[in-house]
């Protein structure tokens, strides 16, 4: 199986996101960056499948040189080498990032390529549906199982609805995007770690796509009212009831 | 004749709520805009429903009735959509930002050339041109975009457009869209356990966290829920330790949700957590930690141990249905 996995680094979770004075961009000194965690899902089960069918997993980023440390972080989970599509930064527009990952998706006659469901930063969660909608390939979305049989070139996925799940059956080559509780990913181990190091990143340069999606400004959300306490203890709840039925009226 | 497009959301051949949020907006934004509200219905056999989307003001429901719609499949119904747009020359496409919503808009934007604005939670028009407030980072910014392509394509987060009802004569036009052959297929379509109400479609949340010390607590969830008719939530530590499934997680690897009444119990509500869920409209605090960061965003908290608390608020709110 030869595996692609598209990655991009993200903010940690606890992050406080600052907002530059002139709300055109996000300030990104101080933040600590990792491998956005739905990409870690995608990275882990790529790897689990060289793992049980043989194979390759090659990792895939859009960005700036800086992202190389993040790559490293995945190649140190055991993908074997890794692409950087050089860009001074990643687009506003998921579907310039998408045409451009496809362009090189294309070259490399993977059979899997997986993603995480979005990426913690800008939310768009759709990259890989117009990834696969570029390469005419299936696509199944907000994966949490995945069965793939290589001899017979098909595979079923499990993915997330409403109050339930969807089994869907696909053939080969496939796009999928992760979900949380798809596997654990594993820790980098020590071994993991220096190995990285000499595994081969490979940067290529591609012309980016003309915009169709513009952000005019960035603000923070308005501020909720500071929070009131009702009371303390077992005696507090029938003031609770009350508020909650004579104030907000939602008893 | 220029439209305002909503691509309807039809599961087990039933209209969901979550459309009348759609219809709502589209109709604003029609107007704004000189459009005409309209909506697609995609399925097999859903012609019952077609009168139906006039009540909320769709002056034009077009139809597309085929045995392969009559599941799901993101190959068949973007192929569909987009002829259907282009059929009906619509400047704006708008779905919820559903699993089947956040799934399909993308093919379809795809197919037409164009991007999507994923779950929109206000829009605005200006000097012609509609701009989109989405968050990001989890709800910890929020930023205003436009779309430059055609049509512009967006998806609605549910909760966050009231309904409104307007009733309309509206036009139900069939079409035949050619289909292509689905690239996946979906098998089968199992509801969670008892069919329980999910936590991004309920009214009422009510979630716990590490502070229920186990498993075996979970009841005082459950029981609460049910009084209230709740969807049941949790926290990511909860979901970590394996008390209770991934889908349940409320936060910012986990569900985001806007109920009208969301109670956190036995939760800290670290930022991770609050991304989820801040956009409730009325939230409820259960902690014994009067420090706790979720009392800095509860409406209404109550410090306490909620092993006596949650039974108390239990036994109120059952008096309060005996009453009624």
């Amino acid at each position: 199986m030869n595996v692609a996995v598209c990655m991009k680094r993200t903010p940690d979770t606890t992050a406080k996101i600052q907002i530059t004075p002139d709300q055109s961009s996000i300030v990104e000194e101080g933040i600590n960056w990792i491998i956005n965690p739905y990409d870690e899902f995608a990275i882990e089960e790529g790897l689990r499948v060289v793992e049980k069918h043989g194979g390759e997993v090659t990792l895939i980023c859009l960005g700036p040189p800086e992202v190389e440390k993040t790559i490293r972080e995945g190649l140190a989970m055991g993908a074997h080498k890794a692409i950087r599509l050089d860009a001074s930064q990643v687009p506003v527009d998921p579907a310039v990032t998408a045409r451009a990952l496809a362009q090189v998706l294309k070259e490399g006659n993977y059979d899997l390529i997986l993603f995480g469901k979005q990426a913690i930063d800008d939310d768009h969660a759709q990259v890989a549906s117009l990834v696969a909608t570029e390469l005419n390939v299936p696509c199944v979305n907000v994966v949490v199982k995945l069965e793939l049989d290589p001899e017979k070139a098909l595979g079923y996925a499990e993915r997330e609805i409403e109050g339930g799940h969807e089994r869907v059956r696909f053939s080969l080559p496939v796009v999928i995007s992760a979900q949380r509780g798809l596997n654990e990913p594993r820790y980098r181990s020590l071994k993991g770690i220096m190995a990285a190091k000499k595994k081969p990143i490979e940067v290529k340069s591609l012309e980016l796509e003309e915009s169709q999606l513009t952000v005019l400004n960035y603000a923070y959300p308005p501020a909720k009212k500071p929070g009131r306490i009702v009371g303390e203890g077992k005696e507090a709840v029938p003031e609770l009831v009350r508020l909650l039925r004579e104030e907000a009226k939602v008893l | 004749m220029a439209t305002c497009l909503v691509v309807s959301e039809i599961r087990d051949n039933q209209l969901k709520n979550v459309n009348a949020e759609a219809y709502t907006a589209a109709r604003q934004l029609a107007e704004q805009l000189g459009l005409t509200p309209a909506t697609v219905l995609l399925g097999s056999g859903v012609e019952a429903l077609a009168d139906q989307p006039a009540r909320y003001g769709m002056e034009k429901t077009y139809l597309v009735d085929d045995r392969q719609l009559a599941g799901y499949s993101g190959d068949c119904y973007s192929a569909a959509v987009a002829e259907v747009a282009r059929q009906c020359e619509a400047r704006v496409v708008l779905m919820a930002a559903t699993a089947m919503g956040k799934d399909l808009l993308p093919r379809v934007a795809a197919r037409l050339g164009t991007t999507t604005a994923q779950d929109v939670i206000q829009f605005r028009v200006e000097s012609g041109e509609v701009i989109f407030t989405r968050p990001m980072f989890a709800g910890k910014v929020w930023a205003e975009v436009k779309v430059t392509g055609s049509p512009v394509v967006a998806t609605l987060r549910p909760k966050m457009f009231t309904p409104e009802e307007k009733a309309v004569t509206g036009a139900v036009e069939k079409l035949t869209v050619p289909l292509p052959e689905p690239l996946a297929v979906v098998q089968e379509v199992r509801t969670s356990s008892g069919g329980k109400l999910d936590v991004t479609e309920a009214d009422i949340v009510v979630s716990g966290g590490r502070g229920l010390k186990g498993p075996e607590n979970w009841h005082l969830i459950e029981e609460l829920a049910e009084l209230l008719g709740a969807a049941t939530g949790a926290s990511r530590a909860v979901v970590d330790a394996g008390w209770r499934p991934h889908g349940e997680q409320v936060g910012q690897t986990g569900k985001t949700v806007a109920p009208t009444l969301y109670i956190a119990i036995g939760i800290s509500g670290a930022i991770q957590h609050q991304a989820g869920m801040s956009s409730s409209k009325y939230i409820v605090a259960i902690n014994k930690d009067p420090d706790a960061p979720i009392f800095k965003i509860a409406d209404y908290g109550i410090v306490g141990d909620l092993f006596e608390v949650v039974p108390a608020f239990i036994e109120e709110i059952r008096k309060l249905k005996q009453q009624d």
